[in-house]
């Protein structure tokens, strides 16, 4: 289905399988999936219909990818439609998938998604409870915009580990997190909080637009739930994966040139697919 | 009374975000509203029990932050007005419809697809607001072409428990039959039919066809001695519709003085025929003028498309609805392009009058016709396009905005898709289609209402509660996006249909017919048509513009498997008929035949016109105006014009790195400048990629249409080079939006621009692609006194460009990257400043309104391709540290933007500028074209001066560390001195409340 495919890459280790969800509004199934595929990984884009007439086969893959997108046109809230369809279709294969050594990773729209659905921060396990929620932007508006944000090194995240910063884009109108104070200070004592908006000099953001884009408490981009296998961010590491998606390559390029440094091909972004396909090795 | 038997209302614990902005924006238009609440309403029809409503509920809330109530009004504390929202019946309800897919997915149920769910939000006032003021705040936010609202003091809430539950249910009762229209009636009778439509059995009419006599006396010829009867309401509107001039191009087809082929085959199609004979070997056209989009070579694998579409007259109207169906309208252009090309990237260009502009036109003396504010048109325009290219994942990297008075009556709304092809689907050449006879007519995505039946020209009158919406469509970017998936994805790469084409203008009778072309004729049950509700007449049904469809010749072989297909992905299709190898087009209704028609007179039966035109050049003298002495004001207040001021609000909330792509940004540098062209990748393991662009000079066209047509495809040529592009594989496409187009002269500026579309395309080498045009774009009605006014827009033309880039490593953005580095200018500086950003704003200080003057910039086609060609090169070896593209503005908001994009200041002096003039002001504002801006790494001057040697490129300054941008005169003295902060705030000033 998608442009790159699965064959394009041949690499001799066993590789993950990935599911990467589409349907209703999805649309970052493509690039999502290409993504994994170049950083080792067997990537599957599935219909949702598919998976609900097939529900075994997430039986045989290893990592769950919700894309961003607009699924259901953020009717009623962003993530809620297509939370709602998993939730009257597929709630046991999901808890089935998750009780497995298996990882899971929202992206924007997905992220809402998950946060609809309890997967994350899921501080008592996942019991299908929602404890957080993705609000309209602070702003009421659609932000697309290349952000800072600082890993948080305590996180149990898989998908972060090994970095310090990552410089990507976010493109959204309902990213403004919110939880009540006592799931807050549950998250941030269990280290749930795995990425965060910062300014470009480091300092924390502390909701300041635009390097917080959207508002949301305590700076929030990016949760896991207490295993770290599972994760949802709203910035799009996807969009950020190559240095000629980066928004100052000729800037960059021009800089290492006259340094006489090597021009990367690779950006920020890529890491958290690596680092996912590294869990399997 | 229809009353729905649950109303669920959801609204936040804390603070609800909207409430807040919205609050603001209410409070700087002076309305003293201390706090305003929400709800989001669903209404909810159906056979449920209580706690299948609670189910229903919990579907809709998010618990973490929101509460509902069921048939409970949600009241919050101290509000004295609720005013509610809601559509009008039949306009299209998004949310309603993802909400009764909720429910029925939920509990396993089928639900009626447009009685049973309905959506509305209620908004709570609190503050001390009287009545007329509610009245005009509630104005501000619906449009009552399409929603309803309802106002209610807190007393009336409290006293009738909420705002109720009655549905907007649509309630029509056309007669479903097909009515004979008779002919054989006197010419005066017959000239009314044309112009005011098809009377109906009450009297009315039921809107122009736009048929005038010479084609009238065709029909009716046609009928009377070929056919041998009266025509059907549903021919004669199907005639109508395909012969419009939105369908025909009747102007540029007609013949027009010496031009006996019309100015479309001896200007536009000539100019691409030669082009492509001259390249030979190196021609990269695929499909030029005669599918959906335009299409050029990518690489082996893959075709480019391209089309821009205009949707003016629904933006006045409705400009959130008119623009977004217009941007998901375009992008089925490219997935009705070939055998379906993937949507890869949106383009947008908005022309509006002064948003700051205040005074109202009337459509007729009723005070109540009153139109939009030009602000309104603005704000609705941009967040139309928004919601479409957003929803539908397709990025929207490049678009302008450009400002003008003569906007007011009717904005311009250009909207563009670029689509992506692979040369061969399931073994077959993807960009030739062909419906085969036999095959069945499937019309697929959304249903059939009375969605923009004939277009806008329906007024307000017409609609009333009731009454579906009938002039305005709004886009439903999902229901497209689940199409174009089952299309793009999976249908036309397992070979599941033979041909393709959207469901655009003139729905089901232009598609199918158009389609029908391809094999001979074709047959449709009409009655087999999916409807939103009942009671549509036949011609209704075959004329409708309800969105989201496409139609596809399907043969029986496949027919199964895409049937489920689309069934499996949600996608609603349907049999309707069946293409075959005869001549006639016929339309069954319950059995009876009510269309039977000769394919060959639908299709070439238009009588071509004959126009004669005029064209008086009326000189535009400009009084003499000196050199201004605060040449560092003049500095700020040139990058803060309406032309030339920062728009980031609308790049930035337009998503323009989704599918991954993106290369070279809308917004430039660390300083978020707005670029003049962008660069993507669309296949994302190649490093080739799309460059585009645009040019568009309405106010050079004040003084002479040849050369404003020149300049717009200069510039749009000059922008791509300079971001990478390449003269090699870079092509054009027009849209002349023109006006008044009865009149001679509006014709003979017409005629000249085309001329030299021919003239500087074939110059170039950039074939055109693809075209559109929109030839009556005027406004007649009532000025803010009702003094009658009659505003044309200025003659249109937007020149799009559209070319491959071969690495995208070497594109380079506009700011400037470091101190030291050698700034240059290349091409010649002239005192071309009239119609210049510069004559109107002098025009302004000095006199209060514009000055236009008479020395429009011209094009030297072969000096600027010598200069293109060397930054070409300059920029494939890397030798260019920035670059930006001359425009609006001059070489003053070049030097700004560069500087304000890299956040580093620039040393400059004005005596090294290669210029026919001595002027400091006309050196930094003359528009002349054929001009780049670039700095250049000082260890690579040489290599770059040789590549400029013996053409006009002059070193004039340094970019330096202190952020300062200082101009030193012809005379040496510094007469610009402008810290870059505080450029920043002039340029990004403008747009700042919005």
């Amino acid at each position: 289905m998608g442009l790159l495919k699965n064959s394009d890459y041949k690499i001799s280790m066993a590789k993950p399988k990935v599911l990467v969800l589409t349907g209703y509004g999805i649309n970052c199934d493509d690039e999502t999936a290409f993504a994994f595929i170049r950083a080792g990984a067997h990537a599957d884009i599935v219909h949702i219909n598919d998976l609900i007439a097939n529900r075994a086969m997430l039986e045989s893959y290893q990592i769950f990818a919700f894309p961003g997108g607009f699924s259901y046109g953020d009717d009623t809230g962003s993530g809620k439609a297509l939370a709602n369809r998993i939730k009257n279709n597929l709630m046991d294969e999901m808890r089935g998938f998750m009780s497995r050594d298996t990882l899971m990773l929202g992206l924007c729209n997905g992220f809402q998604v998950m946060v609809n659905l309890g997967i994350v921060p899921a501080l008592a396990g996942f019991t299908g409870v929602t404890e957080a929620a993705l609000e309209h932007n602070t702003t009421n508006r659609y932000q697309c915009r290349w952000v800072d944000l600082l890993i948080e090194k305590s996180s149990p995240s898989v998908f972060t580990k090994g970095m310090d910063r990552l410089h990507i884009p976010v493109a959204h109108g309902e990213g403004n997190f919110f939880a009540e104070q006592h799931v807050l200070d549950d998250m941030e004592k269990n280290n749930l909080v795995c990425i965060r908006y910062i300014k470009p000099d480091g300092s924390r953001a502390r909701k300041e637009f635009p390097y917080n884009p959207n508002g949301s408490v305590n700076d929030i981009a990016a949760v896991c739930d207490r295993s770290g296998r599972i994760m949802g961010m709203m910035p799009h590491p996807e969009r950020g994966m190559f240095f000629y998606q980066r928004d100052d390559w000729t800037y960059l390029k021009e800089k290492l040139v006259r340094e006489g440094g090597d021009i990367p091909e690779e950006a920020d972004g890529f890491k958290i697919f690596k680092n996912a396909v590294g869990y399997f090795k | 009374m229809n009353n729905a038997r649950y109303r669920i209302e959801v609204f936040h614990k804390y603070a609800d975000p909207r409430c807040g902005v919205l609050r603001e924006k209410l409070a700087a238009m002076g309305f003293a509203v201390a706090r305003v609440h929400l709800s989001d309403n669903y209404l909810i029809d159906a056979d449920l029990s209580d706690r299948q409503a609670e189910a229903v509920a919990g579907l809709l809330v998010q618990p973490v932050i929101q509460e509902y109530l069921i048939n409970r009004p949600y009241t919050p504390e101290g509000f004295s007005y609720a005013v509610e929202i809601g559509f009008l019946p039949g306009t299209t309800d998004n949310t309603a419809h993802t909400v009764r897919e909720s429910i029925e997915d939920l509990l396993k149920i089928g639900l009626d697809i447009e009685k049973s769910v309905f959506f509305s939000i209620t908004y709570f006032f609190s503050g001390s607001l009287s009545r007329p003021e509610i009245d005009e705040i509630s104005a501000e936010l619906y449009n009552p072409l399409i929603q309803r609202r309802k106002i209610r003091s807190a007393g009336d809430y409290a006293a009738q428990s909420g705002m109720g539950e009655e549905m907007p249910l649509v309630r029509i009762s056309e007669r479903p039959e097909a009515d004979e229209v008779n002919l054989a009636v006197a010419d005066d009778d017959l000239i009314r039919i044309g112009r005011e439509g098809i009377e109906d059995r009450d009297g009315t009419r039921r809107g122009p066809l736009a048929l005038d006599m010479a084609s009238l006396n065709v029909i009716r010829d046609y009928f009377q001695t070929g056919e041998k009867r009266n025509p059907t309401d549903i021919e004669l509107e199907s005639i109508a519709q395909t012969w419009s001039e939105h369908c025909k191009h009747t102007i540029f087809a007609a013949g027009m003085d010496e031009i006996a082929e019309g100015i479309f085959r001896a200007y536009i199609q000539e100019a691409t025929l030669r082009i492509r004979r001259e390249k030979g070997g190196k021609d990269f056209c695929v499909s030029v003028f005669e599918d959906n989009s335009g299409g050029i070579e990518f690489d082996e694998q893959y075709i480019i498309s391209d089309k821009v579409e205009t949707h003016n007259s629904p933006s006045a109207l409705d400009p959130f609805g008119g623009a977004i169906t217009g941007i998901v309208g375009v992008n089925r252009d490219a997935i009705g392009f070939g055998m379906a090309a993937k949507p890869v990237a949106n383009r947008y260009g908005f022309c509006f009058a002064d948003p700051s502009d205040r005074r109202p036109l009337y459509r007729t003396k009723d005070k109540n016709s009153k139109m939009l504010l030009p602000r309104r048109i603005m704000e609705g325009v941009v967040h139309g396009v928004n919601v479409g290219g957003n929803t539908s994942g397709i990025p929207t990297p490049q678009g302008f905005l450009y400002f003008d008075e003569r906007y007011k009556g009717k904005p311009l709304v250009f909207v563009g898709t670029v689509g992506l092809l692979p040369k061969n689907a399931d073994g077959r050449p993807a960009y030739k289609k062909k419906a085969m006879p036999g095959d069945n007519i499937v019309m697929v995505g959304g249903r059939v209402g009375r969605d923009g039946i004939h277009g806008a020209t329906f007024s307000s009158e017409a609609l009333s509660y009731g009454s579906p919406a009938a002039a305005v469509q709004i886009g439903d970017p999902i229901t497209q996006k689940k199409l174009s998936d089952a299309i793009v994805k999976e249908a036309r790469d397992r070979g599941l249909y033979n041909s393709i084409t959207d469901n655009g203008a003139g729905g089901l009778s232009c598609s199918v017919a158009e389609m029908a072309r391809e094999c001979g004729g074709f047959e449709v049950e009409l009655d087999r048509v999916p409807l939103k509700y009942p009671g549509l007449s036949p011609w209704q049904i075959w004329l409708s513009e309800s969105q989201e469809r496409m139609t596809v010749a399907v043969p029986d072989r496949t027919l199964d498997s895409f049937i489920r297909l689309m069934k499996d992905r949600g996608v609603e299709a349907t049999v309707i008929g069946r293409f075959n190898a005869g001549s006639r087009g016929v339309v069954r209704n319950g059995g009876r035949k009510i269309f039977d028609l000769d394919m060959t007179f639908l299709h070439e039966g238009l009588p071509r016109k004959r126009l004669t035109t005029a064209y008086t050049k009326k000189p535009n003298p400009c009084p003499e105006f000196s050199e201004p002495s605060d040449m560092t004001g003049v500095f700020h207040a040139m990058i803060s014009r309406l032309n030339t001021a920062s728009f980031e609000f609308v790049s930035a909330q337009y998503d323009h790195e989704v599918q991954a792509g993106s290369v070279i940004k809308p917004l430039q540098g660390r300083g978020r400048v707005n670029g003049n062209a962008a660069v993507f990748r669309p296949v994302l393991d190649s490093y080739q990629g799309i460059v585009l662009s645009q040019g568009l000079y309405p106010s050079y066209g004040d003084i002479d249409m040849y050369w404003m047509a020149a300049c717009s495809i200069d510039t749009a040529i000059r922008n791509a080079i300079s971001v990478g592009g390449s003269l090699d594989k870079l092509a054009i496409l027009d849209n002349f939006c023109w006006c008044d187009s009865d009149n001679p002269e509006r014709l003979g500026q017409l005629k000249e621009a085309a001329r030299a579309c021919f003239d500087f395309a074939v110059a170039y080498g950039t074939p055109f692609i693809s075209g559109k045009d929109s030839m009556y774009n005027d406004f007649r009605g009532y000025d803010e006194d009702f003094r009658e006014a009659f505003i044309s827009i200025p003659p249109t033309l937007l020149i799009s460009s559209i070319g491959v880039v071969r690495d995208v490593g070497k594109c380079q953005t506009i700011d400037f990257k470091f101190p030291g580095d050698l700034i240059y200018v290349i091409g010649m500086t002239n005192d071309e400043t009239g119609g210049s950003e510069y004559c109107a704003y002098r025009g302004e200080q000095i006199s209060g309104t514009r000055y236009i003057g008479d020395a429009v910039p011209k094009v030297n086609a072969d000096d600027f391709m010598k200069l293109y060609r060397a930054l070409e090169a300059a920029l494939a070896r890397g030798l260019v540290s920035s670059s930006i593209s001359v425009e609006r503005g001059g070489l003053g908001a070049a030097l700004a933007k560069s500087a304000m994009a890299g956040m580093l200041g620039a040393s400059i002096r004005l005596s090294d500028v290669p210029a026919a003039t001595g002027r400091n002001d006309y050196i930094l504002y003359s528009e002349s074209q054929g001009r780049i801006l670039v700095s250049v790494n000082p260890a690579k001057k040489d290599k770059f001066e040789h590549l400029f040697r013996g053409l006009p490129a002059g070193l004039i300054g340094r970019v330096v560390e202190e952020p300062i941008m200082e101009i030193a005169g012809t005379g040496g003295e510094v007469i610009v001195a402008a810290r870059i902060d505080s450029l920043m705030k002039s340029y990004k000033g403008v747009f700042k409340d919005f």
